[in-house]
C-alpha cells in the first residue's frame, strides 16, 4: 500500500486499474441493494449540416443521469477554436474534458506557428486519442469548422473511426434526426434554410427520443464568423417553480457561539523583492 | 391496467436500466464488408462497398475503404473502422517515409509487409483484414491479402470482409487470367453485386479504382446502377 508522503510516479501509457475495482465495487453494492451512480451521459439529439456559406451545428440541452434529467439546460455544442465548434454526445465527462484538451492544444499550436488551426488538425487529433484509449473514453463527436480549404464536418466515433459526410446526426435521437436530414438535405443549402433544417432535425430527436429534450441550440459558423445561438429555440413544456428555495438569511437560529483562537508562532519571515518594474 | 402491472413488476420499464443509447449503437464501428482486388497485366482493379454499420445502424452509407497508401498503393480495409483507420495512417506514415528516403516509389510488396508487421505484431488487440494492391515498375501489377491474424500471401484475386463468404464460387468460376483493365473492372462490379445482396453488412454503392502505370482511374456504381441477377 502506497504511504501518502511518498510521491508515486504515474506510469506512463492509460492505467486500466480501476476498471476491475469498479467491477468489484458494483458486485459489493449490488448485495447491499444499492446502485452505484450512473455517470451523467448526454443520451442526446446532435446534427450537423455542411451549407454553402459554411456549417451549421445543432443540439439538444437534456442530460440524464440514468433516468432523471441533470441537466435542463446542458452544453453540448463545445468551443474549440475560433472557427471550429464540436457537438459532443456519450458520456458528458469524457466530452467535456476532450473537447477541452483539443483546444487548449489548437490554442497552443496556433500560437507556436502563427496559423489558424484547419479542421482535419482537429480531427487526426481527436482521433489518435480516442483511437489510444481503445474506447474507454465514451465520446462521440461531430466536429464542424470552416478552414482556408472550405467547410468541413467530420464525426469521430468513442474506437477513434472518423467519417466525414455532409450531413449527420450522432446521440441516442440520431435515427430521428438523420430521417429528416436524408428527406430534405440538398447540397449548397442557403444559410436559413440549413438553420431550419438542423432545427427540425433536432426537434425530431427531441421529439422521439427520451434522452434527449429540453431546449435547442444552434451554432452557425461561417467564414465571417461564428453566431452561437443558445438556445435557438426553447421548450414548450417549461415549468414555474412552486416554491422559492431560496431561504433568507435568519432562516436557521444560532443558539450558541464559541469562538477558539489559534496560536501561531511567528518562526520565521523572509522578504523577497520581485522585480515587476 | 395491464401496462400499470407491467411497469410495476418489471425490473426494467421502457427506457430501461441501460443509459438510453440502444445495445445496437454500443457496438464498435465496424466496416463489415465486401473488398477485392484483381490484378490484370499493367495494373490492378480494386473495388469495396460503402457501409459502416455499428451493430444493426448503418453509420455511413457512403464510406471510402479504398484508402491510398501512395501513389500507386491502395488499401481495401476490413474489419474495425477505427483499427483499419489507425493501421492505414501508421503505414501511409512509414511508406512515405522509406520512399523519401529511398528517392523513388515504394514497392507494393514493402506495403504489404508493412501492413504485416503491424497487424501480427498487435494481432491480439486489432481487428483488421486488409488486401493491399497497387503498381510498381519491378513487378506490375500485384494483389497481397492480409487478414486478420496478420498472414501475408500474393493472390492473383482477393476477396475480404463478412461478404467474401458469397462470392468465392462467382471468384473461381468466372476469374480468368489474361482480363483486360475493362474485364477487370466489369468483374469486379459483378462481385460486389452479388456479396452486397446477399450479405446485410454490405451495401450501398459500389467503390472501383483502377491502378496502373499512368495513374488512377476512380468509378462509382450507384445502388440502382449495379447488375442485377435476380428477378425476384
Amino acid at each position: 500500500m502506497a504511504l501518502s508522503n511518498v510521491v508515486e510516479t504515474p506510469a506512463s501509457g492509460f492505467n486500466f486499474e480501476n476498471v476491475s475495482r469498479n467491477v468489484a465495487l458494483e458486485g459489493l453494492l449490488e448485495g447491499g441493494h444499492t446502485k452505484a451512480p450512473k455517470p451523467m451521459k448526454t443520451g442526446t439529439t446532435i446534427a450537423g449540416i455542411v451549407c454553402k456559406d459554411g456549417v451549421v451545428l445543432g443540439a439538444d440541452t437534456r442530460a440524464t443521469s440514468g433516468e432523471v434529467v441533470a441537466d435542463k439546460m446542458c452544453a453540448k455544442i463545445h468551443y474549440i477554436s475560433p472557427n471550429m465548434y464540436c457537438c459532443g454526445a456519450g458520456t458528458a465527462a469524457d466530452t467535456e474534458k476532450t473537447t477541452d484538451l483539443l483546444s487548449s492544444n489548437l490554442t497552443i499550436f496556433s500560437m507556436n506557428s502563427g496559423r489558424n488551426p484547419r479542421v482535419v488538425m482537429a480531427v487526426n487529433i481527436l482521433q489518435d486519442m480516442l483511437f489510444r484509449y481503445r474506447g474507454q473514453i465514451g465520446a462521440s463527436l461531430i466536429l464542424g469548422g470552416v478552414d482556408c480549404t472550405g467547410n468541413h464536418l467530420y464525426t469521430v466515433g468513442p474506437y477513434g473511426s472518423i467519417d466525414n459526410v455532409p450531413y449527420l446526426a450522432m446521440g441516442s435521437g440520431d435515427l430521428a434526426a438523420l430521417g429528416i436530414l436524408e428527406d430534405r438535405f440538398k447540397p449548397n443549402m442557403e444559410l436559413e434554410e440549413a438553420k431550419q433544417l438542423v432545427r427540425d432535425a433536432i426537434h425530431s430527436g427531441i421529439m422521439s427520443d427520451l434522452g434527449s429534450g429540453n431546449n435547442i441550440d444552434i451554432c452557425v459558423i461561417t467564414k465571417q464568423g461564428v453566431d452561437y445561438i443558445r438556445p435557438y429555440q426553447e421548450s414548450e413544456y417549461k415549468d414555474k417553480r412552486q416554491r422559492r428555495y431560496k431561504y433568507r438569511p435568519g432562516t436557521t437560529s444560532i443558539l450558541t457561539e464559541k469562538i477558539v483562537p489559534l496560536e501561531l508562532e511567528v518562526v520565521q519571515e523572509t522578504v523577497q523583492r520581485m522585480d515587476t518594474a | 391496467m395491464a401496462a400499470v402491472y407491467m411497469s410495476a413488476n418489471r425490473p426494467e420499464n421502457a427506457f430501461s436500466t441501460v443509459d438510453l443509447v440502444p445495445e445496437w449503437a454500443q457496438e464498435e464501428v465496424s466496416t463489415g464488408t465486401t473488398i477485392m482486388a484483381v490484378e490484370f497485366d499493367g495494373g490492378v482493379v480494386i473495388g469495396a462497398d460503402s457501409r459502416t454499420t455499428t451493430g444493426a445502424y448503418i453509420a455511413n452509407r457512403v464510406t471510402d475503404k479504398l484508402t491510398p497508401i501512395h501513389d500507386r498503393i491502395f488499401c481495401c480495409r476490413s474489419g474495425s473502422a477505427a483499427d483499419t483507420q489507425a493501421v492505414a495512417d501508421i503505414v501511409t506514415y512509414q511508406l512515405g517515409f522509406h520512399s523519401i528516403e529511398l528517392d523513388e516509389p515504394p514497392l507494393v510488396q514493402t506495403a504489404a509487409n508493412l501492413f504485416k508487421q503491424t497487424c501480427y505484431r498487435y494481432r491480439e488487440e486489432l481487428m483488421a483484414g486488409i488486401i493491399v494492391a497497387g503498381w510498381d515498375k519491378r513487378r506490375g501489377g500485384q494483389v497481397y491479402t492480409v487478414p486478420m491474424g496478420g498472414m501475408i500471401v500474393r493472390q492473383p484475386v482477393s476477396v475480404g470482409g463478412s461478404g467474401s463468404s458469397y462470392i468465392y464460387g462467382f471468384m473461381d468460376s468466372n476469374y480468368k487470367p489474361g482480363m483486360t483493365k475493362e474485364e477487370c473492372l466489369h468483374f469486379c462490379t459483378q462481385a460486389l453485386a452479388l456479396a452486397m445482396e446477399r450479405d446485410g453488412s454490405s451495401g450501398g454503392v459500389a467503390r472501383l479504382a483502377a491502378i496502373t502505370e499512368e495513374g488512377l482511374e476512380r468509378r462509382v456504381v450507384l445502388g440502382n446502377q449495379l447488375p442485377k441477377f435476380s428477378n425476384a
